[in-house]
């Protein structure tokens, strides 16, 4: 039984943090997916977030700016307003650079990010992070707390799911995509390039940063590890290839898949002989790897490819043809 | 409708268009032919704003609009082809013309999740319009298909299509029936005469095909190494030995 309660808590923990990948991913998905943006950056972006609401939620403390103790919908929304401003600053400058060069652009972005975070000891607290970040339900009694904030979560992706789908179906998601497959062409049909790419840039980054708060209140604690790219932009990026990018409920189901195997191989690991524990690490980046090529060769377009809409006939008598 | 003054454009040490003026009449077929590498595509390319002129001046209506972006070019009413057609392959040939008309609702983000109505309405009319095209391109038939998958012909067919989604009134073709089969290029010239016709477009052709500018084109305007070097009706330009000269001569250490 207590077996049973152990694994049944793992599962949640599994499912939660899977869903926050979700969210995560399909904020990719809107950048890379619709519009063909590489934000190799994802990590800083998740980090500003998951530091904005936790700064603002936790009691009064002198070791941090803060905390503000607020409520938890002003730690989301303020999370996504930030990032998103940030986010345009951050597209004015580099937007104009195309694919590999806006991912050198970002990864340095995200660095610079990474950095601030550590050292201005005054605002985050530095290298020891900010703590007691509240999470919702947690008064609650064992494991309903846990069910409640997998349900919160997975509401969330339901909600950003519905939207961005509801997006990419739109006349502006055909917008972005025509810009995806031929600029010029694009541009030479009247859309103004630089405006809707800013759109999908700003709008994914602002969906990364939810799934950054999502994961400050989840684990109560946030460190300048959280905005580790292996995690979070590496891991993200294998998710949505994998998954099928372009595809929302293909980025969806990569997150939750990958984010098994990634755990999954942290079993395998951790059953090595000592001499290899060491390495163990890089044994799981190198597994992941491995998943990746695998997929790769059965599914080029990942596990559900994209599937452009099909627009229903008129029901105009057709006079030629 | 349409003068252009004293354009240049330089890349590096290459002058591919120098001090170029000409002038297209509303209501015509113009014709622009010349050599490989006389810089007949970058005329264009400066015409609707994909390339900023070195020094010049393009007058539309009355109003200086060189170096103008690409969209804005568009929202004037001046349209353009690809010599290589310029398809957005993984989306389908409706959506490839669905896309084109300009103030849809639906393109603002928002309208999509707070005024679904609007957005669908119009929607049903660019979907309508696009239908239209389709059947006056006769490829309906290919209305689902993906648009990468059309052969080299059917491409430039819809590239012919996209000009018909909006309000335009110069449209610029950069070689129409380039790669397209001989019965094609007849249907092709029969639609290009139907849409001046029943639009009122006017036309400005690039063709290296001298049969498709014969048949539609007048006035045509000779480029060579980069200027105007003749101007006239195609049998004019025709009889003109400095244009055979240009051809035979000038242009073959050029490319483009």
């Amino acid at each position: 039984m207590d077996a049973f309660y152990g694994y049944m808590l793992y599962g949640i923990s599994l499912a939660t943090m899977g869903g926050i990948y979700a969210v995560l991913t399909l904020g990719l998905n809107v950048q890379w997916g619709f519009t063909g943006l590489f934000n190799a950056g994802i990590a800083g972006f998740f980090g500003i977030g998951a530091y904005t609401t936790a700064i603002l939620t936790t009691a009064p403390t002198h070791r941090h700016l803060g905390g503000y103790e607020m409520p938890y919908v002003v730690g989301f929304l303020a999370a996504m307003l930030l990032c998103g401003i940030i986010a345009y600053l951050v597209g004015k400058v580099c937007l104009r650079l195309r694919s590999d060069y806006l991912a050198i652009a970002t990864i340095g972005i995200a660095e610079i990010f990474r950095l601030i975070l550590k050292n201005e000891t005054w605002a985050t607290n530095g290298p020891r992070g900010v703590s007691e970040i509240p999470k919702p339900f947690e008064h609650w009694p064992e494991p309903w707390n846990q069910f409640a904030f997998l349900a919160l979560v997975l509401v969330i992706v339901a909600i950003v799911y519905v939207l961005v789908e509801v997006a990419r179906k739109s006349p502006w998601g055909r917008v972005m995509t025509a810009i995806r497959e031929n600029e010029p062409s694009a541009k030479a049909a009247g859309k103004n390039v630089e405006v809707f790419r800013m759109e999908g840039f700003v709008i994914g980054c602002m969906i990364m940063a939810l799934a950054g708060a999502l994961m400050a209140h989840y684990l109560k604690f946030v460190d300048p590890n959280a905005t580790d790219p292996l995690l979070a932009t590496f891991l993200v990026w294998v998710m949505l290839i994998v998954g099928g990018s372009a595809n929302n409920k293909g980025a969806i189901l990569g997150a939750f898949l990958m984010w098994v195997v990634w755990s999954a191989t942290e079993i395998v690991t951790s059953r090595l002989p000592d001499e290899l524990a060491i390495r163990a690490a890089y044994i799981r980046i190198f597994l992941i790897g491995l998943m990746l090529q695998i997929f790769l060769q059965k599914f080029p377009q990942g596990i559900l490819p994209e599937k452009r809409p099909t627009v229903p006939k008129s029901n105009r008598n057709s006079e030629t043809v | 409708m349409l003068r252009v003054e004293g354009l240049s454009k330089q890349f590096g040490g290459l002058h591919a268009v120098r001090d170029c003026s000409f002038t297209i009449e509303e209501g015509t077929i113009t014709g622009l032919i010349g050599p490989n590498g006389a810089g007949k595509t970058t005329t264009f390319n400066m015409i609707a704003g994909e390339l900023a002129p070195t020094s010049g001046r393009i007058i539309y209506q009355g109003e200086d609009i060189a170096g103008l972006p690409t969209h804005q070019m568009f929202h004037r009413g001046i349209v353009r082809t690809f010599q290589i057609p310029h398809e957005f392959g993984k989306m389908t040939v409706l959506e490839n013309l669905m896309v084109v008309p300009p103030a849809q609702p639906g393109e603002h983000i928002f309208n999509n999740w707070i005024n679904p109505r609007a957005v669908r309405a119009r929607e049903e009319e660019v979907r309508d319009k696009a239908e239209t095209a389709l059947e006056f391109l006769s490829i309906s038939h290919l209305r689902d298909e993906r648009a990468g998958n059309l052969s080299g012909g059917q491409k430039k067919l819809l590239e012919l299509g996209r000009t018909m989604m909006t309000d335009a009134k110069l449209v610029l073709l950069d070689e129409p029936g380039a790669g397209v089969n001989p019965t094609l290029v007849l249907k092709i010239i029969d639609m290009i005469a139907q849409l001046k016709a029943e639009r009122g477009y006017t036309f400005c052709i690039i063709e290296h095909d001298m049969d498709l500018i014969a048949s539609l084109c007048d006035p045509v305007i000779v480029l060579a190494e980069g200027t105007v070097l003749t101007e006239g009706t195609m049998g004019e330009v025709r009889s003109n030995p400095e244009v055979l000269d240009a051809y035979l001569g000038g242009g073959e250490e050029d490319d483009e």
